[in-house]
C-alpha cells in the first residue's frame, strides 16, 4: 500500500508532454525511505551477511593461518563424520545442553512458584536469588574450580559433613559434564525464575478461584492450571536457555578447557581449538557452519514441540 | 649516524651514556650499557607486544628506563599468554602487525615463525659494535636458547629472553617425617612417592599436570629421561616407540598410584595448590614457581620447600626446557630501534632483575653465573642451584614443529587416557597415527 512521500510516485500522464512521459513513466524510482534503510542495511550486511558468506567461503578452502587458501570443495565437511573428536563433541554438546535446559527450567519454575507467594522479605530474597546471574562467568568459573578441588574444595568438605565420600567433580571424565551443568544451573536458574515469575504475575485469578471451590489439590492446580498457562513463558525460557547452553564456552573453557582428556569438549570448545589453536581456519569454518545448522535444528525442534502442544491445547 | 662511526665517541656521548647507565642502577662497577650508541634512534616510538607474566610485566614496568637510555618511546601492550599467541599470529599473517617488537613462546611458536619468516634477521645487528654491547654474544646464550633463536640457516631471528626448566620441588618436612632421601633417579622418585603417599592422611607422594595439553610439558620430562626423541633426523615422528611407552608407564604409575585423586584434571594451578597446602611431597614443574611457594600469604610450606634438578632417568639426565624470546617483526620499519629494545630486554640488568625476583631464568650464562647477581637472588640458594644445574642438562621439552598445539592436544589426550586405565602403547600408537598426517601436511605446506 502506497503512502504519500514514502512510495514510488504514481502520476497520470494526461497533462505531460511526450518528453516528460518518456522521462517519467517507464523509469523506476527508489522509494523515498531508502536513505533511512541504508545504514541498517550496511550494518546487517557488514556484521551478519558478509561474515556468514565469508565463513561459508572459508569452509570450502583448506586454509591454515600463514598459508594461502586452497579450494577443496566439500572435503572439510567430509572430514566431520569421520573425526571422532568432533562426533564426541556433538554428543557432549547435546548432553550438556539438554541438562542445562531441563534443570534450570524445573528449578526456575519451582523458584518462581515460591517467589510468587507472599511472605516476609520476599523482595530481598528474590534479589539475592538472582545474584548469580549478574556475576561474570569467568570469575564464577575460577571460584568453582577451587570449590571443585578434590582435596581443598569446599564441596567435598560439605559432603563430608553429611557422611558422603569425596567426589572428583570436574576432575573425572564421568562426572565432569554433570559438574559443569551444576555451575550452569546455579547461574541461570534465576533467569528462568524471572521469566516464569513474569508469566505468573500475568495469570488471571478466576481459574484458581474455581479450582479452590472445586477442591483441587495444590498439585492439581499446578499441573492443570498453572503449568498450561505459563507454558508460553516456559518455551521462551527454554529457547533462551537452549541457545545459551549450546554455545556455552566461558565456563567450560575456564574450568576444564574441555578436559579431562576431551570429556567435556563441546563443539564450541573444539571449534575454538581448531580455529585459534591449530589455526585450521577452513576446517574450523566447516565446524562453525554445521554448529549453526545444529542450533537452528534445535530451535526448530523446540518450536515444533511448542506448536504441537499449542495445537493439542487448542 | 652514530658517533662511533665518525671515528670514536665524543666526550659528550661518553658522559651521556655513563650518566644513563648510572641512573639505571649498575650491577657491579661495570657500566651495564657501555659502548653502544643507544641514542641513535631517539625520538622514535616503538610498539611492543608482550606476554603477561613476570617477564612481560618487568619489561613493561621498566620501559621508562629504556626511554631514558635511548630516547625511544615505548608503547607496550601486555596480553595474557593464550590470547597473545593468537593475536600476534593473526597480525603477522596480515602482513601489517601493529607492533615492532614481539615477545614469543619458543616452545609453541618457534617453527611457525621460522617457516613464515615473520621476524627480522638480527645477525647483522649483533655484529655491529655501534648497536651491540660487547658482552652480547651468541656464545653467551645457552645451547637451548640458540636452538630456539636461530633458524636452520643460522640466522638469529630473535634474542632468547627467559628459559623455563622443569625442576623438582619437594617438601622437606614430609620427606623428613617418613625418613626418605631426595631421589636422584626416576626409579628412586617412584619409590619415594609410594612411601610418601598416605591417602588416609590426605598426603600424596607426587603431584603434576594431568590435564590434556598441559600435561605434555611434564610428560616431556619423562620422555627425555627415557632417551626419547620427538623426531628423527628426517623429521619423522617418534612418539610411539619403546622410550615413549616406558615414559608413559612411569607417568601413569606415578599419577595413578601416588598423586591426589582427580589429578587427571590438574593443570599447574591445581598442582601448585596441592603442593602449597602440604598435600603433595613432590611436584615436577617449571622453575618459575618459587615466589608463590615462598610467599607466606599464599603457601603453607614456606621455608620447607626443597628445589632440585630433575632426577636422572634410565637413559638420560635431561631437564625439559621451554622458553620465550623477543624479536623484531620483519614488517617493522624500525628494526634497529626494535633491536635496541630486544638487546635491552635481554641485558644483564634486566636478566638480573628477573632472576633475583625469581620470576624467570635468563638464557645468558654470564648473568646466571655472575656472583654479584647470584647474591641478590631473593629465592633460596637451592632454587638458584637447580636452575644452574638444569642449564647444564637442558633439552627441549616439545618437538620443534608448526602444529605444536595439535601435538599437545592429541598426544596429551592419549597420555591423559592412560590415567583412566588405558594401555600406554595402544594410546600412543593411536595418537601417532592421528598426528602423523597433521605433521606431514604442515611440513609440506
Amino acid at each position: 500500500m502506497a503512502r504519500a512521500g514514502l512510495a514510488p510516485t504514481v502520476t497520470t500522464t494526461d497533462d505531460l508532454s511526450p518528453a516528460d512521459e518518456a522521462a517519467l513513466s517507464p523509469r523506476w524510482r527508489p522509494p523515498g525511505y531508502w536513505p533511512f534503510v541504508v545504514p541498517a542495511l550496511v550494518v546487517v550486511v557488514g556484521v551478519i551477511v558478509f561474515p556468514w558468506a565469508f565463513t561459508l567461503w572459508m569452509s570450502l578452502h583448506e586454509w591454515k593461518v600463514g598459508a594461502a587458501p586452497a579450494f577443496v570443495g566439500l572435503s572439510n565437511y567430509s572430514r566431520l563424520p569421520v573425526d571422532p573428536r568432533f562426533l564426541d563433541a556433538v554428543w557432549q554438546t547435546l548432553v550438556y545442553t539438554a541438562l542445562s535446559v531441563v534443570l534450570p527450567l524445573i528449578l526456575g519454575t519451582l523458584a518462581a512458584c515460591v517467589f510468587h507467594a507472599r511472605f516476609p522479605l520476599r523482595g530481598f530474597l528474590r534479589g539475592v536469588f538472582i545474584l548469580p546471574m549478574m556475576a561474570t562467568p569467568v570469575a564464577i568459573a575460577l571460584v568453582w574450580t577451587m570449590m571443585f578441588h578434590p582435596q581443598l574444595g569446599v564441596l567435598n568438605y560439605l559432603l563430608s559433613l553429611v557422611g558422603i565420600p569425596p567426589q572428583l567433580w570436574v576432575f573425572h571424565p564421568a562426572t565432569v559434564i554433570p559438574s559443569l551443568v551444576l555451575v550452569e544451573t546455579w547461574q541461570w536458574t534465576p533467569l528462568v525464575m524471572l521469566i516464569v515469575l513474569g508469566g505468573l504475575a500475568a495469570l488471571p485469578t478466576e481459574p484458581y478461584e474455581s479450582a479452590q471451590i472445586d477442591g483441587a489439590s495444590l498439585w492439581q492446580v499446578f499441573r492443570h492450571i498453572t503449568l498450561p498457562l505459563v507454558a508460553p513463558f516456559l518455551f521462551v525460557a527454554a529457547m533462551i536457555r537452549m541457545i545459551d547452553a549450546v554455545k556455552s564456552f566461558d565456563i567450560i573453557f575456564a574450568i576444564t578447557q574441555g578436559g579431562p582428556g576431551t570429556a567435556s569438549e563441546t563443539i564450541n570448545i573444539y571449534l575454538y581449538s581448531v580455529a585459534f589453536a591449530y589455526y585450521d581456519v577452513g576446517y574450523g569454518s566447516a565446524i562453525a557452519v554445521v554448529f549453526f545448522l545444529l542450533i537452528i535444528a534445535l530451535a526448530a525442534a523446540l518450536l515444533a514441540v511448542r506448536k504441537r502442544t499449542q495445537g493439542a491445547a487448542g | 649516524m652514530g658517533e662511533f662511526s665518525r671515528g670514536g665517541p665524543s666526550r659528550r656521548s661518553i658522559l651521556a651514556s655513563g650518566a644513563a647507565a648510572a641512573g639505571l642502577g649498575l650491577i657491579g662497577s661495570r657500566p651495564a650499557f657501555a659502548a653502544v650508541d643507544w641514542k641513535r634512534h631517539a625520538g622514535t616510538t616503538l610498539e611492543v607486544n608482550l606476554i603477561k607474566g613476570p617477564r612481560g610485566d618487568l619489561l613493561h614496568r621498566s620501559a621508562a628506563e629504556f626511554t631514558a637510555l635511548t630516547g625511544i618511546k615505548v608503547s607496550s601492550e601486555v596480553i595474557p599468554e593464550q590470547q597473545q599467541r593468537q593475536k600476534i599470529v593473526i597480525e603477522l599473517t596480515s602482513g601489517r602487525p601493529s607492533f615492532d617488537v614481539v615477545h614469543l613462546s619458543y616452545h609453541v611458536q618457534k617453527r611457525q615463525f621460522d617457516k613464515a619468516g615473520w621476524l627480522a634477521d638480527l645477525s647483522g645487528f649483533m655484529k655491529d659494535p655501534n648497536l651491540t654491547e660487547p658482552s652480547l654474544k651468541e656464545a653467551d646464550f645457552s645451547s637451548a636458547g640458540l636452538q630456539y633463536a636461530k633458524t636452520p640457516n643460522g640466522e638469529m631471528r630473535s634474542l632468547p629472553l627467559s628459559v623455563d626448566y622443569f625442576i623438582l620441588y619437594w617438601n622437606k618436612e614430609l620427606f623428613q617425617k617418613k625418613n626418605v632421601a631426595l631421589p636422584t633417579t626416576f626409579d628412586e622418585m617412584m619409590r619415594a612417592a609410594e612411601t610418601l603417599t598416605d591417602a588416609k592422611a590426605g598426603t600424596y607422594g607426587f603431584v603434576g599436570r594431568g590435564l590434556r595439553n598441559a600435561n605434555m610439558a611434564l610428560w616431556g620430562a619423562f620422555f627425555l629421561a627415557y632417551g626419547g626423541r620427538f623426531l628423527d633426523d628426517k623429521g619423522n615422528l617418534l612418539i610411539d616407540g619403546p622410550e615413549a611407552v616406558e615414559a608413559t608407564k612411569l607417568y601413569q604409575r606415578l599419577l595413578t598410584k601416588t598423586a591426589p585423586p582427580g589429578v587427571v584434571g590438574f593443570n599447574w594451578m591445581e598442582s601448585m595448590a596441592a603442593f602449597t597446602q602440604g598435600r603433595a611431597a613432590m611436584w615436577l614443574d617449571g622453575v618459575g614457581w618459587a615466589p608463590p611457594l615462598e610467599d607466606p600469604n599464599a603457601s603453607r610450606v614456606v621455608g620447607k620447600v626443597g628445589y632440585a634438578v630433575v632426577p636422572k632417568g634410565p637413559k638420560d639426565h635431561a631437564a625439559a626446557t621451554y622458553g620465550d624470546g623477543i624479536g623484531v617483526a620483519a614488517a617493522s620499519t624500525k628494526k634497529e630501534a626494535g633491536y635496541l629494545y630486544c638487546q635491552w630486554a635481554v641485558s644483564k640488568l634486566m636478566g638480573a632483575r628477573l632472576l633475583q625476583a625469581g620470576g624467570g631464568v635468563p638464557f645468558r650464562d654470564s648473568i646466571l653465573s655472575d656472583a654479584e647477581v647470584q647474591q641478590g637472588v631473593k629465592m633460596p640458594r637451592e632454587w638458584l642451584d637447580s636452575a644452574i644445574g638444569s642449564a647444564k642438562i637442558s633439552k627441549l621439552g616439545l618437538p620443534v614443529v608448526v602444529p605444536v598445539a595439535e601435538f599437545r592436544d592429541i598426544v596429551g589426550s592419549a597420555v591423559t587416557a592412560t590415567l583412566s586405565g588405558a594401555d600406554p602403547a595402544a594410546e600412543l600408537k593411536k595418537a601417532a597415527e592421528q598426528y602423523r598426517p597433521i605433521l606431514e601436511r604442515s611440513e609440506k605446506a
